[in-house]
């Protein structure tokens, strides 16, 4: 009987072979341009059996946005004779400039904690990669900082109904992009998740850049500081000289 | 009007930016001060990053003070001489803060002592300024008859030239000194120092004060054209589309300060300049005791 049982199971499972992820993004590049407040990317999808037949059964899905990674360092105010300065310091060596992380069911409900932290699903499973020697507590103390941080500065997000799903194929989930955003290649992952393992991956990239007057600002002040510096200069005094000469006027 | 900041990265409200410009060039029409001290905090309060903030608002200081040089250099007002003695100064003082800028950043403490140099010098400027321009408005203790013409020490230096417009015999050093420590606070706080030049001006090195605003302008139209630079080359930080609204605000306020300050009584100016500095320190000096909003801070490496 058991081992009927088991059979059956196993032909259930052939059966059943790991869908495929058709993913796409609204945009794969996002001009930085003057006037930019910040956009909004719309990640979406589709998920198949491999015959090309809707998917079929329930699966839930992540999207994880991530911005580049930079080396930072996190620095700790305390209060010290009644003054907060900073005190204590923490390096991370791959801090992502940006994270966003959309499903369509609260990720507790839909994968263990382990899980959750090999594919970063969540702002706490983010992967900082601390350098140095520190307490795991201390640890955990500087990494919830940043993340605190980061959230505010709308820069990390989380949200666990950001993600829809209709008729079981089609997925769609909204990011919003703030204006601060830095520049490069984001990538955009989607995971399928069902019965707490994630069957499939499909990962696609953004870039986000500098266009335009923008671009050759910033190009400028890091290539040619000198000359930069000195337009500026120009720049101070050619309208003060202007307004001064144009007040006489009137 | 949203405006993206290219160095900053972030887009502002530009309409908020051209009033904040305009706010400190009323100011340093009124008083002949740049108003440095009063954009950098408030472009850091808007959540333009710090460095950002300091840098830019030294080049627009530029800008403010360029009319306000053109209008008292025309009526005899700038000592030249004298302001070039403290502008060799101020270049040399700012390579020292750009030093000092580099040494507080690495350990850490540079906010804190950004934050502490504004509380003492503001404050201790503030209160001298108030309880003077009070007791001139009384009408006791007669200010002008009872001070040195200038400090004991000044009058001990070698070497002594003469500065005809300031009406005085000293030696360089003495100016030289002046715009040294200038310069340095104008690196470390991105600020003109005017509010420091103008006093010193008077009470250190007495020179007359029909020359007091004219030759300060002068040296920090220079000063902060030096410390632009400075920035440029070393933090790249200054962000010319936040200068360019900066100014279109403080060159137009500039004109209707300087024309206020025809009008109005020197020694309510003085008051209600006493009292926006004190303002500016109280506020500081609570940020210095209360926890701050963010106790952490990013530093990228």
């Amino acid at each position: 009987m058991r081992a009927l049982l088991l059979l059956a199971f196993a032909f259930a499972l052939m059966g059943q072979r790991d869908p495929i992820l058709v993913p796409e993004v609204s945009q794969h590049e996002v001009q930085v341009r003057q006037g930019f407040t910040g956009t909004e990317l719309l990640l979406f999808g589709a998920v198949l059996d491999p015959q090309g037949r809707a998917a079929g059964s329930d699966y839930d899905i992540v999207v994880v946005l991530k911005g580049p990674s930079e080396p930072v360092r996190l620095r700790e105010k305390e209060r010290f004779a009644g003054v907060w300065v900073n005190a204590a310091s923490s390096d991370f060596r791959s801090v992502p400039s940006y994270f966003a992380v959309a499903s369509s069911k609260p990720i507790a409900d839909i994968v263990d904690e382990k899980t959750a932290a090999i594919y970063e699903f969540g702002t706490a499973y983010i992967q900082l990669s601390p350098s140095g020697v520190i307490e795991p507590e201390e640890q955990a103390r500087f990494k919830a900082g940043l993340v605190d941080l980061k959230t505010r500065q709308d820069l990390y997000k989380q949200d666990f109904q950001g993600v829809q799903i209709s008729e079981q194929v089609l997925y769609q989930s909204r990011i919003s992009l703030p204006s601060n955003v830095s520049t490069g290649t984001y990538t955009a992952e989607t995971f399928a998740v069902r019965d707490g393992r994630v069957i499939a991956s499909a990962q696609a990239e953004v870039e986000v850049r500098k266009v335009g007057f923008e671009r050759l600002v910033a190009r400028y002040s890091q290539e040619w500081s000198l000359v930069y510096g000195l337009l500026a200069v120009m720049l101070s005094v050619g309208m003060g000289w202007a307004a001064g000469r144009l007040f006489a006027l009137i | 009007m949203d405006v993206y900041l290219p160095i900053a990265n972030l887009s502002v409200n530009g309409l908020w930016i051209v009033a904040l410009g305009g706010l400190t060039g009323v100011l340093s029409g009124l008083f002949g001060v740049g108003g440095g001290f009063l954009t950098t905090p408030l472009l850091i309060f808007y959540g333009i990053p710090p460095t950002v903030a300091a840098a830019s608002a030294s080049t627009q200081v530029t800008g403010a003070s360029v009319t306000g040089v053109l209008a008292h250099g025309g009526r005899g007002g700038v000592d030249y001489r004298m302001g070039m003695v403290m502008v060799a100064g101020g270049v040399i003082g700012s390579g020292f803060g750009a030093l000092l800028f580099r040494f507080f950043r690495s350990i850490g403490q540079i906010d804190v002592v950004i934050s502490a140099l504004y509380v003492i010098l503001l404050g201790t400027i503030g209160l001298l300024m108030a309880r003077e321009s009070v007791q001139t408005l009384r009408g006791k203790g007669n200010a002008q008859a009872a001070r040195r013409r200038h400090h004991p020490l000044v009058a001990s230096l070698p070497m002594r030239w003469r500065f005809y417009r300031s009406g005085l015999y000293i030696s360089p050093l003495a100016p030289l000194v002046v715009g040294i420590a200038v310069g340095i606070l104008t690196m470390l706080m991105g600020v003109g120092g005017g509010f420091i030049l103008v006093p010193a001006m008077l009470y250190i090195l007495g020179m007359s004060a029909n020359v007091v605003v004219g030759t300060s302008l002068y040296n920090i139209l220079f000063v902060t054209m030096a410390t632009t630079m400075m920035h440029s080359l070393t933090t790249k930080a200054v962000d010319i589309v936040l200068v360019f609204l900066l100014l279109v605000g403080s060159v137009t306020g500039a004109q209707f300060g300087s024309q206020l300050a025809v009008k109005a009584k020197p020694e309510i100016l003085r008051l209600i300049l006493a009292a926006i500095v004190l303002m500016v320190a109280f506020r500081m000096f609570l940020g210095l005791f209360y926890q701050p909003d963010e106790i952490y801070t990013i530093y990228p490496l």
